[in-house]
């Protein structure tokens, strides 16, 4: 069993997101997530100042086993991005929900937020793959 | 309901990953692939290789079966134990498989097949057979363990028997010998030194557990993967399958085109593709970020400023190097630069002999 914390939001595509207490949101890929894709090779974030719009294809995170885009889970402007990725791309792999982190968010539309899952509703869809 | 090795419960006791490989369960990876395949490149690893199929050709005729069935030759071999890798040919210069072949007498000999074409090739083997005095007979009742890695051996030693050390001592490599209940060759799929273990199926949990415990690292098939393809040997039914004559698939060094009155499978049609020419199988190297993977497509421009295209079979991230590597058939007029189509954009990358690593070191 993955372990899904229940504090953060999901996405259908394996994202979750984080609420700071700056207002913005920190995103990553789930343990659920990892552990399909496999050891880390290589991140591609985008970069800070760029505009996002959920949906957006904005990340790459390229496994010993595939490449996997990653989708902006909600819209607004990239605050910070995780350097550390760029020469440990394995601490996505060693802590999803931590120190795996890809970039923050800085929202421009709270609207967004009501399209995520809870931690229930992304187990159902982990449970239906 | 797939098939299961013998050492099944060990993968599942060391927490590994299982996945379906070609109608077997087998162990992925037991936590990390990159991991497994450092232990393997600075230490000992080893791999539960029991799926594959294990051979014995015996007679008064096998030398003569062997070396019409085989496009290498077995009677290059005179010590006893020596093994040769060959492919097996269809009659259109095809390859049906890739084997190893070790010679324990003029009138015994024991193949290693691979398990994905196990079927097939006891298939095309016995018919073949049909036409000489051998018996053909396969060992499922052995397990097999690699053992990989520059510590490996020492290792191993602290596990096998007197008897069983006295026998490998000073071995070449690319030699088997039975000693005890074991049957110990210095083969391998990693380009480390190390050995192959054949073991009775009631023997092998305990070879593994006391490989454990002589800390080696259990490895998964994608550790497997990324160190044969940095060693450059090929992987049947990705790099070449049936449809693909050795030529081009980085072979042409197991034809024994010499004497040049042995018929084997395949000679006359393989005569015809060498006279016109055929495509190779290269390496590529991509030093920027990226992962070249297999299928995808490879470009380049001859020196009259033709453009040419060829194809990935096997591509992966080298964690030994830090970068990614691939197998690519091209046609022949190729260079020392191409370019992939990955991700919609096209990346420069290096043409090199498919050899990336050798004993933990860059090869090329």
């Amino acid at each position: 069993m993955s372990n899904i914390p229940n504090e953060l939001l999901y996405t259908a595509s394996h994202e979750w997101v984080r609420k700071e207490s700056d207002g913005s949101y920190t995103v990553g890929i789930t343990e659920h997530a990892q552990e399909l894709l496999g050891d880390m090779v290589f991140v591609e974030l985008p970069e800070v100042g760029d505009t996002l719009s959920a949906g957006d294809d904005c990340a790459v995170a390229e496994s010993v086993k595939a490449a996997s885009d990653i989708y902006a889970p909600i819209s607004g402007e990239v605050v910070a991005v995780n350097e550390a990725l760029e020469d440990s791309p394995e601490l996505v792999n060693s802590d999803p929900y931590n120190d795996g982190w890809f970039f923050r968010v800085m929202p421009s539309d709270d609207g967004d937020l009501e399209n995520l899952l809870d931690a229930d509703a992304y187990q159902a869809v982990i449970d239906e793959e | 309901m797939a098939n299961k090795t013998v050492l099944y419960a060990k993968h599942v006791e060391a927490n590994a990953k299982i996945v379906d490989f070609h109608g077997w369960d087998m162990p992925l990876n037991y936590g990390s692939q990159i991991e497994e395949h450092h232990a393997v490149r600075k230490d000992a690893g080893m791999f539960d290789v029991s799926h594959m199929t294990v051979v014995d050709i015996k007679g008064e005729k096998a030398q003569a079966f062997l070396r019409y069935l085989l496009a290498n030759d077995v009677a290059k071999l005179k010590v006893t134990g020596k093994a040769l890798y060959s492919g097996m040919l269809n009659e259109d210069a095809g390859v049906i498989d890739d084997l190893i072949t070790y010679y324990l007498t003029d009138t015994y000999y024991r193949m290693v097949v691979n398990s994905a074409t196990r079927e097939k090739d006891l298939a095309w083997i016995n018919k073949q057979a049909a036409a000489f005095d051998v018996s053909i007979t396969e060992l499922p009742e052995l397990a097999m363990i690699a053992v990989q890695g520059p510590n490996a051996k020492a290792k191993a030693a602290t596990v096998f028997t007197a008897e069983q050390n006295a026998a490998v001592e000073g071995m070449k490599p690319f030699f088997g010998v039975q000693a005890g209940s074991l049957f110990i060759a210095t083969t391998g799929y990693t380009g480390e030194a190390g050995y192959e273990i054949m073991v009775p199926e009631a023997e092998a949990a305990d070879l593994w557990q006391a490989l454990l415990d002589a800390g080696v690292q259990p490895a998964g098939l994608g550790a497997r993967d990324t160190l044969r393809l940095e060693a450059g040997m090929n992987l049947y039914g990705q790099d070449m399958d049936e449809t693909i004559n050795p030529l081009a698939a980085n072979m042409g060094w197991t034809i024994a085109w010499e004497p040049s009155e042995r018929d084997f499978i395949g000679r006359a049609a393989l005569t015809e593709l060498k006279a016109a020419g055929t495509d190779k199988l290269v390496g590529l190297v991509m030093e920027e970020k990226g992962v070249l993977r297999h299928g995808m497509p490879v470009y380049f421009t001859d020196d009259n400023g033709v453009e040419h295209e060829g194809i990935i079979t096997s591509g992966t991230f080298s964690p030994t190097l830090g970068y990614s590597i691939a197998m690519a058939r091209v046609p022949n007029a190729i260079g020392s630069t191409a370019e992939v189509e990955m991700r919609k954009k096209r990346v420069a990358v290096k043409v090199i002999a498919p050899n990336f690593v050798r004993n933990g070191k860059q090869a090329f």
